[in-house]
């Protein structure tokens, strides 16, 4: 593992200079925005990572909670299989709609069902509680990319830095959500305080699919999607955009695993000191 | 042009910020973990 962390860095520092050269250089310029399209680049990459890193928060929350005791694990195992069916007959409602492809459907269900296996594959209790923690920290400054960017790219092409429209105002309410999460972690003392994160994450996470399917089932001022079915987009600019993405998951993968370690040191510390101030009482008694 | 940089310019600023925050946040746990080692030397 140890080997592991430079040689990532490394391959996201690659990507990242990669990446940058290619969504500034190397991408066609769009004909009607002109290089203000090439916000895109970083703009969507953020904001798919912050989704995932919020996905991976909402999965390790759940963990967290069902591994409270041996009866809710059993009995979340064998729901788990049943969400996963239900995930799947909500992909094909979606998928009838017209609103996404059936490569999407398989790929998230797999995805989530993959992701929740390896949590509890690899992780105890009080790691999924750190995992939480970490994605949900590392997903807000993703995401304050994505809030960041898109006004700047507001500006020059709708003549305003902001407007109320549904995606704008749901990622916003999404960013105050987690915000809100991290500081009920920063500044709450009691010992509950992991299980009402867990429960106000579980909650927070159903922004993210509002988010993401609000442009397809409202009408908003926010571009359509440019990807899937209907998606105009072209195959150089989709290269590069991709390219990005794989960049920002590997920053995310590194800043994440850096932040684990911290916070693992962290409570070693914080159990440590009590331990010492609690023989320190004991001694002077 | 100016918008385009100053996308990019603050998506590195808000990076770099949050990587300062965790350059800090390991000083100071290197720091306990000094004081704490020279506790348990005691």
């Amino acid at each position: 593992m140890k080997r592991g962390f430079p040689i990532l860095a490394i391959v996201t520092a690659l990507l990242l200079s990669f990446g940058l050269y290619e969504a500034l250089i190397g991408a066609p310029t769009e004909r009607t925005m002109g290089d203000v399209q090439r916000i895109f680049y970083y703009h969507v990459p953020s904001a798919w990572t912050a989704f995932l890193l919020f996905l991976i928060n909402f999965l390790a929350s759940v963990q967290f909670l069902v591994r409270s005791s041996e009866s809710t694990e059993r009995l979340a195992n064998r729901l788990t299989l049943i969400i996963f069916l239900v995930v799947f007959a909500a992909g094909g409602a979606f998928w009838s709609m017209g609103a996404i492809t059936v490569v999407s459907i398989y790929a998230t269900c797999f995805a989530i069902y993959g992701i929740y296996f390896l949590i509890g594959k690899y992780f105890a209790q009080s790691t999924t509680d750190i995992l939480a923690l970490v994605t949900a920290e590392v997903g807000v400054v993703f995401c304050t990319v994505v809030l960041v960017t898109g006004p700047i790219w507001a500006r020059p092409v709708w003549g305003i830095w902001w407007t109320w429209d549904l995606r704008l105002t749901l990622t916003l309410v999404l960013w105050l959500i987690y915000v809100s999460y991290l500081m009920l972690r920063r500044f709450s003392t009691s010992s509950q305080t992991p299980v009402l994160a867990a429960v106000l994450a579980i909650f927070g996470a159903l922004d993210v699919p509002l988010v993401y399917f609000s442009i397809w089932f409202f009408r908003t001022q926010h571009p359509s999607p440019v990807i899937g079915d209907g998606g105009s987009l072209d195959p150089r600019m989709l290269h590069v955009l991709l390219i990005n993405w794989v960049a920002f998951l590997c920053l995310a993968w590194l800043v994440c695993w850096t932040r684990f370690r911290l916070e693992v040191v962290q409570r070693e510390i914080d159990e440590a000191q009590s331990l010492e101030s609690l023989l320190e009482g004991e001694g002077s008694r | 042009m100016n918008y385009l940089i100053a996308a990019y310019v603050a998506t590195w600023v808000i990076h770099g910020t949050y990587l300062v925050i965790l350059v800090r946040k390991y000083s100071k746990i290197r720091r306990e973990m000094k004081s704490l080692k020279k506790v348990a030397s005691h």
